[in-house]
């Protein structure tokens, strides 16, 4: 494939696997649309979540399609903001995230941090900072390790930005050294045209992200994002090339936010001419549309697959609202592993 | 036979990289060159594929040894010079301090800092960073005075499951020898009576110890005892020697290389004003270097820090006092 070629048509469906990724991938995206729906009303009624709510609304399919590729137990996956369907598509279980949202005890961050700001990077599932670019560094370093002690495989790890990432020092480093060390890594940028809020011509000035590609000696591949069908061919062949030894992949995604910056943010300066073009396309309806189209669902099993998503978030709300939260008294205020390291508490 | 601070950071990564089949180096220039300092001097050919030469990326180099660490590794990363952390800074408070507090995840890294003034390094090789990194919850910063503590502290540091952030004090890389590396004698944590005293007490750390060292021996022409505590790592930072020292002496001048606004010797100053301020016969005292950028010329830098005259000059302040 050559570098910076764009792929903009829909997948085949070729491949016998096509049909059975595909589906899979789409309820990956609909129960992320539905919690995220939950979790943003939760935070508009107040009280239950503190900080604010950052959806992937519009993001589900490019975010879902390079989750299906990846295999939790062995490959590392280091998400950012909008990748709820790719988390889920990994194998996060949703309690992860309500419970990380409503600070429960239970939850990987035991209420020390919040909404999209968790993992459990001892299972290959990278907890984001917020500091965008930052996490690519890691995630490349999970690989390096691995290959030092001579158990990579075939193994791959992915990252996602989007395009406003792009502009860090950080990202520029990590992807950069990624590609002097030629490990197996996905990188992802979603281009949903706003960095909160600063347009595309402010954020960049070359003609399309992925140019950058070529600069860093990597594959580049550009998609449109809001068709799961060549989302998904154009991770599965990243990650084939990945997984063979091509080293990093560098995804561009074509896309709008379907929502604000989080849930705080009603987006009012998304101009109408953006809420018109082509990447403003829902891709959960343009992936339902397309099953109905092809005859894998009816209307009736697609209302069915809704209210069986609507079922686990309930039950994952309800279970998580009778939890534990994180008690003051009952914390323990020590930021190193080396308890005997600590300091002693000096009031100054 | 003798072995400098130098050549004892270079052992104790031989000794680590011999230890431990998880340990290994990454830093700009560290491998078939051996590093700016030679620090990790034929460390490449002992040890094939474990010594990688980095781009000039502090950010990436601080990321990918945290995602290293994660998967089981320990390593130690070389920070050509102190200043240029400042690069890595982010990766290091926010993602390597933070790591196993958020997620109960280890993150055993030591990025090794080549600190501190020499004549004509100027303002961006000459730098002290461990207030700031002191600073940040979920850091160790140690920063050895003595050969022994060089190699004993750098061992040490790799052994931990935390990040630490190991200042080795550029002055001291050729300067400072002993005979041999004698056994362990101190944890990190516990500092050290440099020189035992009944008149005033200094508290310092890295390559001031040595200064207060000879400023004592000129306050020893006029009959006044003063005692050195070396504090061997700033955090943790050993109160209860220092707060032992001051019971002895009632006096405490706090010395450090480093900028003047806040910082370690602050620090030194609080604790003490704020939980031995009864044990005290004088004002704390603190010395620091000058606030401005490092200069260039030897002339001024000279003046920039403190130096045996000024911190004799200091002790003489607060022995009239």
């Amino acid at each position: 494939m050559s570098l910076a070629e764009t792929i903009q048509h829909s997948g085949t469906g070729q491949e016998a696997d096509f049909r059975p990724r595909f589906l899979s991938a789409y309820q990956h995206m609909l129960l992320a649309r539905v919690l995220e729906e939950k979790l943003g009303a939760l935070y508009r009624a107040g009280g239950r979540i503190v900080g604010g709510v950052y959806v992937g609304k519009g993001q589900e399919a490019y975010s879902a399609a390079l989750g299906v590729q990846l295999q939790k137990g062995k490959d590392i996956y280091g998400p950012l903001i909008r990748d709820q369907a790719g988390r889920i598509a990994y194998g996060e279980p949703i309690l992860d995230a309500v419970r990380t949202y409503l600070g429960a005890l239970t939850g990987p961050m035991r209420g020390r941090d919040g909404n999209i700001h968790r993992g459990r990077p001892q299972e290959g599932l990278m907890a984001m900072i917020s500091h965008l670019g930052s996490m690519l560094s890691v995630v490349a370093g999970a690989l390096f390790a691995r290959r030092l002690a001579g158990r990579l495989g075939d193994a791959i790890g992915a990252t996602s930005i989007g395009d406003g990432g792009t502009s860090t020092g950080s990202f520029h480093e990590a992807m950069n050294m990624a590609a002097v060390e030629k490990l197996p890594i996905i990188v992802s940028v979603a281009n949903n045209q706003f960095a909160y809020s600063t347009p595309n011509n402010r954020q960049f000035a070359c003609e399309n992200l992925v140019d950058r590609a070529a600069g860093y000696g990597v594959e580049g591949v550009t998609v449109d994002a809001t068709d799961l069908g060549a989302c998904l061919e154009v991770f599965q062949q990243a990650a084939k090339r990945a997984r063979a030894g091509g080293g990093p992949q560098m995804i561009v995604g074509r896309l709008l936010r379907l929502a604000g910056h989080g849930e705080h943010d009603d987006a009012s300066y998304i101009p109408d001419t953006a809420k018109k073009g082509l990447g403003a396309r829902d891709c959960l309806a343009v992936a339902e549309q397309r099953l109905l189209d092809d005859g894998w669902l009816n209307a009736a099993e697609v209302k069915e697959m809704y209210a069986e998503a609507r079922r686990k978030v309930d039950q994952a709300v309800s279970k998580v609202s009778k939890e534990p939260l994180p008690d003051p008294f009952k914390e323990n205020w020590q930021a190193l592993s080396s308890a005997d390291l600590v300091e002693g508490q000096h009031e100054a | 036979m003798s072995i400098t601070y130098l050549e004892a950071i270079r052992e104790a990564q031989y000794e680590a990289l011999r230890h431990d089949p998880a340990v290994f180096l990454y830093g700009q220039d560290i491998s078939t060159f051996g590093g700016a300092f030679k620090a990790t001097k034929n460390l490449d050919k002992e040890f094939p594929g474990r010594v990688f030469d980095a781009p000039i990326s502090e950010d990436a180099m601080v990321g990918m040894a945290i995602g290293a660490a994660v998967e089981g590794a320990r390593p130690i990363v070389e920070m050509q010079f102190a200043d240029f952390s400042s690069v890595g800074f982010n990766q290091i408070v926010n993602q390597a301090a933070t790591l196993y507090w958020r997620t109960n995840t280890p993150c055993p890294i030591t990025i090794r800092l080549p600190s501190g003034g020499t004549a004509g390094s100027g303002p961006f090789h000459s730098q002290s960073m461990e207030a700031i990194y002191a600073h940040y919850p979920g850091l160790v910063i140690v920063t050895p005075a003595t050969v022994e503590d060089a190699y004993w502290m750098l061992l040490d540091s790799v052994a931990i499951d935390d990040p630490v952030i190991y200042c080795e004090h550029k002055f001291l890389y050729y300067h400072l020898k002993a005979d041999q590396i004698g056994g362990r004698e101190l944890p990190i944590g516990k500092a050290r009576i440099a020189r035992p005293g009944r008149h005033a007490t200094i508290v310092t750390y890295s390559a001031m110890v040595h200064e207060a060292l000879r400023a004592a021996e000129e306050l020893q022409l006029d009959g006044y005892q003063i005692e050195v505590v070396d504090l061997r790592s700033v955090k943790p930072m050993d109160t209860d020697t220092i707060l032992a020292s001051v019971a002895r002496t009632g006096r405490l001048l706090a010395l450090g290389e480093a900028f003047p606004w806040g910082g370690v010797t602050a620090e030194i100053v609080s604790r003490v004003a704020s939980e031995a301020f009864h044990l005290l016969d004088a004002p704390p005292m603190r010395l620091n270097s000058k606030d401005t950028p490092i200069p260039y010329h030897p002339n001024l830098w000279k003046a920039h820090r403190p130096t045996v005259s000024t911190i004799a000059a200091a002790l003489r302040r607060l022995l009239r006092y």
